[in-house]
């Protein structure tokens, strides 16, 4: 053991197939120890946990779960430029940590076969040790070990079993990288010539961007080139490099030799794997079909399966949808206790004076954490059931099914599941996307999400279908549920389109691969399951929680400011002290009660005229030439503008604008701002401002509008770049604008 | 010639050889479908696609479409 050689910190960077217990093995060694941002330029996801073993401290580098370190994309060629020192800002790996799933050794092993051929020190995470157990095979993990030439270590990593053994196992590892002999190569000797030569001319070269640290060819890189289908080449060379021709004709001497690329790199790591299995796996008995297969049966069967599949949806969408408004309420009423604490009404003084600071707390800080936590419950629900179905094998499963139906949109069946959520609500459902591993699927999935009728978009087609939609027609009582159906519909027709064009413009590519493995059944374990749902609560909170907050003052600055106090209070002044004066010297009587009345009138009226001159309300007139095509006023316009944090803003924003204050709540005032709206009136001609084709049109700009700060927030982190977000609401804006004024011009040549 | 895709549940084939250098034809190799190794189809989706196979111990979901790349023979 070299222990003068051992570094400050040994970086190990941990890699494994997916669905081997990564993650778990991760948080079992590294506990809360971790950092989580993304790698620059890419939406790969970077987790560094720290341990200290020993004395010896570790920086433990987790890597996506890939089935191959060969690159097809910049998400996968990050795993690679972590091993090879490339990633900027990065140090390179002493050590590989390499978990495989003991039930499916075979194909773990290839690419355990291939970071072998980093030459780095490589340990051996043997995990599942006892869903291996259940199959009834038994691993002879020392003759694996004397076989791979590395330390294996038998571990149940949900259970902590054996996580303590390979602690000592890393401590004690010698920090030197142990350069493979070349007699160790899987490869046939043509290859390994033909690999031999590239690597030798490359040594005098001299790039401008070097291909390592030290500015030297790896040679694990060469021979990644040499096996490239051409995404490396294309990334690395550029066209005109004549290291291409030099590639093509080693190429095609390759497969003179009858060892083409690719296929020659599978045949011989698979090779290589069947020699390294030699004797390990023993079957202890032969079982027919294992608990997992009859499970599989069922639940992939064509009837029962599909039935299961669709029960089990309709129950993660109702808790979604309908039992997360419980806990959201709880938190509603907190978030107005907190504003009453510091605003106090009229029989307590609050915490802070009236005045803009206390503006600013109670509607730019209070609202946006509100407006960030009120995401939790239905992030929690979501993710609970996705940690469950992920740790027990279904959700590839889920995928399986479901794959057809969104394949005819040039999706995958990935995409099902967060479009699902997107019906409850965006944000969720845009975090679920991460599973999907092509980057173009995510990106077209996450770019529709927000055109699903979420739950925010309800309150808005309540309220308006209950004022605007007769029950008196030939429909009769069906008009109302009709209508608000048709708004579901339109937004997934809309996403169906948008997803069908996008992967046909900007998104177009190759159809990524379906080719994955289905993993076996397991018991979710609780620690994984609750782990998991924490960890995305969290990751909410603490990277898009600040942003959400910040748009939340924004807003209320715009809607806020200026305050031209004399302007707006003077008219009201004389009436406001004789009200003051009457009810002084008067007992009670209903006469005291109708000035009471008045002066909450007043000051709704006040809160109006201050709307009207602010930023927000000048910028409502100022775009009413471009609402009043979709049959809007100001009134309207300014209300759409104020609910960019979040849709039901609008509501509110309408309750003040009509004079009933701010806290208009949807169920108790929605008569009360179901008169007002139906009493509007236009300012210049006195006609109705509302009737059914601007109450149609308002309801189809709010089901394909981005009116969400959350929801682009959320893109924002998602997609690791501001590009996506900005997209997606200009089309959606777009989309909406044009949705509103077809429904608009159409509606009134019918229906006024 | 058969394919992965002309298969029935129940039918054991061993694979002859896997069409096209591109990712979709690397990412069947490296899943293990190499020339040689026996898979046995184990049925189709509800929809009718994708495919689940058995092949070197473990499940494996692959489409129709990607099914029809690799030629196989199938083995009584």
């Amino acid at each position: 053991m070299a222990i003068s050689t051992v570094p400050a910190t040994t970086v190990v960077a941990l890699i494994g197939n997916p669905n081997t217990g990564k993650s778990t093995l991760f948080n079992a060694l590294a506990g809360m120890r971790q950092r989580v941002g993304n790698y620059p330029g890419v939406t790969v996801e970077k987790r560094v946990g720290h341990m200290t073993v020993g004395g010896r401290r570790f920086a433990l580098v987790d890597l996506p779960g890939t089935y191959s370190l060969a690159p097809r994309s910049p998400d996968e060629m990050v795993a690679v430029d972590v091993l090879l020192g490339r990633q900027p800002g990065e140090e390179m790996p002493h050590a590989v940590l390499c978990i495989v799933d003991a039930s499916n050794l075979e194909r773990n092993l290839y690419l355990v076969n291939q970071v072998r051929e980093l030459g780095l020190p490589v340990v051996v995470a043997l995990n599942m040790m006892d869903v291996a157990d259940g199959r009834g095979l038994s691993i002879d993990a020392e003759r694996l070990s004397r076989q791979l030439g590395a330390p294996v270590v038998p571990l149940v990593a949900h259970k902590r079993k054996g996580v303590e053994e390979l602690r000592r196992i890393l401590a004690s590892l010698d920090a030197q990288p142990s350069s493979t002999p070349a007699g160790d190569s899987p490869f046939p000797a043509a290859f390994q010539n033909e690999l031999a030569r590239l690597h030798d001319a490359l040594q005098t070269r001299i790039d401008e961007s070097p291909p390592s640290a030290d500015g030297r060819w790896p040679r694990f890189l060469v021979e990644r080139l040499l096996l490239d289908t051409g995404y490396l080449e294309g990334s690395l060379l550029a066209g005109d490099d004549p290291l291409r021709a030099e590639l093509r004709s080693a190429r095609s001497r390759l497969k003179s030799a009858g060892c083409p690329v690719p296929s020659v790199e599978a045949v011989a790591r698979y090779g290589w794997v069947a020699k390294a299995l030699d004797g390990v796996v023993t079957r202890r008995k032969q079982r027919p079909a294992t608990r997992s297969d009859r499970l599989d049966r069922v639940l992939t069967h064509k009837i029962w399966g599909s039935l299961l599949f669709a029960l089990l949806m309709a129950a993660i969408f109702s808790l979604m949808f309908f039992v997360a408004q419980w806990p959201m309420g709880w938190i509603e009423s907190a978030v107005e206790y907190a504003k009453w604490l510091i605003a106090g009404d009229e029989t307590k003084a609050g915490l802070l004076a009236t005045g803009p600071l206390q503006s600013l707390v109670v509607d730019g800080v209070i609202s946006g954490v509100g407006g960030v936590i009120i995401f939790l419950p239905q992030i929690l629900i979501l993710f609970f059931f996705i940690g469950i179905m992920e740790d027990c094998g279904y959700m590839a499963r889920a995928a399986f099914l479901m794959d057809k139906l969104m394949s005819k949109v040039g999706l995958s069946g990935k995409s099902f599941i967060p479009l699902l959520s997107s019906f409850a609500c965006a944000v969720p459902g845009i975090m679920a996307a991460r599973v999907i591993e092509n980057r173009r699927d995510r990106l077209a999935t996450v770019l529709v999400a927000p055109l699903m009728s979420c739950s925010a978009r309800l309150p808005v087609y309540t309220i308006l279908i209950a004022a605007f939609i007769p029950t008196t027609t030939l429909l009769g009582p069906f008009l109302p549920g009709l209508v608000m159906f048709s708004m579901y519909v339109l937004g997934m027709a809309v996403a169906v389109v948008v997803a069908f064009v996008l992967k046909r413009t900007i998104l177009r590519g190759d159809t990524p691969p379906f080719v994955m493995e289905l993993p076996s059944y397991k018991f979710p374990s609780t620690r994984n399951v609750l782990y998991r749902m924490f960890d995305r609560g969290l990751a909410f909170v603490r990277r898009a929680g600040t942003l959400i907050v910040a748009v939340t003052i924004v807003i209320w600055a715009l809607g806020y400011y200026p305050r031209d106090a004399q302007n707006v209070e003077d008219p009201y002044r004389a009436e406001m002290a004789a009200i003051d004066t009457a009810l002084r010297s008067r007992p009670a009587s209903p006469e005291r009660d109708g000035l009471s009345d008045r002066k909450a009138e007043i000051a709704n009226e006040i809160e109006e005229r201050y709307l009207e001159q602010s930023l927000l309300g000048r910028t409502g007139k100022w775009v009413e030439p471009a609402v009043r095509p979709l049959g809007w006023d100001w009134r309207i316009g300014c209300a759409a503008i104020a609910s960019f944090p979040a849709r039901e803003v609008v509501m509110s924003t309408l309750g003040v604008i009509y004079n009933l204050g701010s806290d208009v709540d949807p169920d108790a005032d929605a008569d009360r701002l179901t008169d007002r709206l139906k009493a509007a009136r236009w300012d210049d001609t006195g006609e109705p401002v509302y009737n059914v084709p601007v109450a149609l049109s308002i309801m189809v700009f709010f089901a394909l509008c981005a009116q969400c700060a959350s929801t682009l927030v959320t893109l924002k982190r998602e997609t690791n770049s501001w590009r996506w977000p900005v997209f997606a609401f200009t089309y959606m804006t777009i989309l909406a604008y044009l949705g509103a004024l077809a429904t608009y011009q159409v509606g009134r040549l019918f229906l006024s | 010639m058969t394919t992965l895709a002309d298969l029935t549940a129940g039918d054991r084939a061993k694979v002859l050889a896997v069409h096209a250098a591109d990712d979709v034809g690397l990412r069947l190799l490296e899943m293990g479908l190499t020339p040689g190794v026996e898979v046995r189809y184990i049925g189709a989706a509800p929809l009718g696609d994708p495919l689940e196979l058995e092949v070197r111990g473990y499940r494996l979901s692959l489409r129709r479409s990607e099914a029809a790349r690799v030629t196989v023979e199938t083995v009584l």
